[in-house]
């Protein structure tokens, strides 16, 4: 069997800022001293005069950005999430979001992936945070392939949006021929008649994982890519409600306030039906390899599958 | 610069911003009228803006980033004519376009939505490295409280401006030494300012903010500047000309009732030229 291959997507973030940076003068990338880390580098060495690092100040670095799309550019600022959502959530809500400024908040280093620099630096709030800005929109990609793509859809969305990037490379799982990614519309990977797994980000892949263990157990699972949390895709959601018995969503983030609620909120008010959720039980985080800590944390296939177990 | 003129226009935006504190029954008189000098010689002679084209991409950009003085900034827009003087009536009012804090989405002539404190400053910033990375030649000019100035993110913005270079930005401060909580030195003194901007690298200008050839000799300053940004610390007085206001801290957020507010007209109207 030969390797799955694996790419963060935070790489994927830096390599098509470089790509549109080449197509469009109007990109401006903004960084506070990370850009070695969030990958706003490989911008930097092509377009050096288009990027500006604001230093270690990422309240300030929002409000440039709000200076700079206001006269029409388009500005793509980064950090890690715990500073470029979490520090600077009233800078956002006020300065890009009340605004409706073209400005795109590019997190990476988002979840307890971030591994061990511990929980002082593992953002799993910034889903809930953002979420709750009014126009905002909230993607949350699961490979470099969909990273590439929602780098490309947010730089043609005129309007706030935010962008949640991971440290560890992950599986690359959407790479084929019919890959499409639009904003809001959530992606079904494997059709499924008994539980369904909605998963974002990372966990998408381990979604994919477990549906592939619970067939061989006798239990049809269907598989929903959620990359924009915000508009969610209601649509997907309901149809997934009345067709199977059971919800578990799969996220690296608080159970409270991401995924999981959203999709709580849909089934409430639609179809109710039972919700699971899989994530960080509103707990901190702490130092360790990614891995291990996922592994901690019960944010793997194994941990999807005893839910679905559980569950149904 | 026709200093009769200039002084009857700086009447005329205080009287709006009377008017529309009056109608509002709330809002933020003292400061406002603090710094209106200062902002009818921005609109006036100054800043290079089109009423008729306010989105104009190569206009002087301005940033109230004490976004509570919107009464100033709106007086000064209807003096201007990018909004009509009656519309100050509607001020804070449900679906009025004058929001207590201003809107750039909604409000002709208005830069930037301001409102919390120590944002407008680092938009403003954003606005001139725009210019910089443009080539345009647009300035841009942003005016902060004295009480403001206790944000952290003021002085993450002028690190910043100093560091790019931004001789295109004028930070003015409207220095009244009165904020909600009392004096200056009895909250949180940030004095002394005009050391501290001087130490960010700051072409820094001291002037009483109520002199209009002051505020000439400082923009002109300004403009002079090449290789750094400009901060004029403008001493000024809060409430400046509505006698029972003149200094007085418990004007900071509060509006005049039918009474004074006949009286506040009655100085302005004394106010000779």
């Amino acid at each position: 069997m030969s390797e799955i291959k694996k790419i963060a997507t935070r790489d994927a973030y830096g390599d098509t800022l470089k790509e549109l940076g080449a197509k469009h003068d109007n990109l401006i990338v903004l960084d506070a001293d990370l850009a070695e880390a969030t990958k706003t580098i490989k911008f930097k060495k092509e377009f050096p005069e288009r990027f500006i690092d604001c230093g270690i100040a990422e309240g300030n670095m929002i409000g440039v950005a709000a200076g700079l799309a206001s006269t029409g550019k388009v500005v793509f600022a980064s950090s890690f999430a715990m500073f470029a959502a979490g520090r600077t959530f009233e800078q956002i809500r006020n300065s890009v979001g009340y605004t409706k400024l073209n400005v795109k908040i590019a997190a990476t280093h988002g979840g307890i992936s971030v591994g061990e620099d511990g929980a002082s630096h593992q953002c799993n709030e910034d889903f809930a945070l953002m979420r709750s800005i009014p126009g905002m929109v909230v993607l949350s990609p699961s490979d470099a392939v969909e990273a590439r793509a929602a780098v490309i859809a947010a730089y043609n969305y005129n309007g706030p949006c935010y962008l949640r990037f991971g440290r560890l490379a992950v599986p690359v799982i959407n790479d084929n021929p019919d890959y499409k990614f639009e904003i809001g519309k959530g992606i079904t990977l494997k059709e499924g008649n008994d539980v369904t797994l909605i998963a974002t980000g990372l966990m998408v892949g381990e979604a994919i994982e477990a549906a592939k263990e619970l067939e061989a157990e006798g239990i049809s699972a269907r598989v929903i890519n959620i990359h924009t949390l915000k508009p969610i895709d209601r649509d997907i959601i309901i149809k997934a409600a009345k067709e199977t018995k059971l919800i578990v969503t799969c996220e690296e983030h608080n159970i409270i306030g991401g995924l999981g609620e959203a999709v709580s909120s849909v089934v409430c008010e639609e179809c109710p039906t039972k919700v699971l959720r899989v994530g960080v039980n509103d707990v901190f985080g702490k130092s360790g390899p990614a891995l291990e800590l996922l592994k901690e944390f019960g944010l793997t296939k194994d941990a999807i599958i005893e839910k679905v177990k559980k569950g149904l | 610069m026709d200093l009769t003129l200039l002084k009857k226009r700086a009447n005329e935006v205080r009287k709006g911003i009377i008017e529309s504190t009056f109608n509002a029954k709330c809002g933020h008189p003292g400061g406002s009228l603090s710094c209106a000098d200062i902002l009818t010689y921005l609109y006036f002679e100054k800043m290079n803006i089109k009423v008729d084209e306010p989105k104009w991409d190569k206009r002087d950009r301005f940033v109230m980033s004490k976004g509570h003085c919107a009464p100033a900034l709106y007086a000064v827009l209807a003096e201007k004519g990018f909004i009509p003087k009656e519309d100050l009536k509607t001020l804070r009012k449900t679906n009025s376009y004058l929001q207590g804090h201003p809107d750039m989405n909604k409000v002709p002539g208005v830069d930037m939505s301001t409102g919390s404190l120590g944002q407008g400053v680092s938009a403003a910033t954003g606005m001139a490295l725009s210019a910089k990375l443009s080539g345009e030649s647009y300035n841009v000019y942003t005016i902060l409280g004295d009480g403001e100035i206790s944000e952290g993110q003021v002085w993450e913005a002028l690190l910043f401006a100093n560091a790019k270079k931004l001789d295109n930005l004028c930070v003015i401060v409207d220095n009244n030494d009165l904020q909600i909580d009392g004096r200056l030195c009895e909250v949180n003194s940030p004095y002394p300012i005009k050391e501290k901007f001087e130490a960010f690298g700051f072409n820094t200008v001291e002037i009483n903010g109520h002199d209009f050839y002051e505020i000439e000799y400082a923009l002109n300053k300004f403009t002079q500047c090449e290789g750094k940004p400009t901060a004029i610390i403008a001493k000024t007085i809060k409430g400046k000309d509505v006698s029972f206001m003149e200094d007085k801290c418990e004007w900071h957020g509060k509006a005049p009732n039918e009474e004074e507010y006949k009286i506040a007209m009655a100085d302005l109207e004394g106010v000779e030229f």
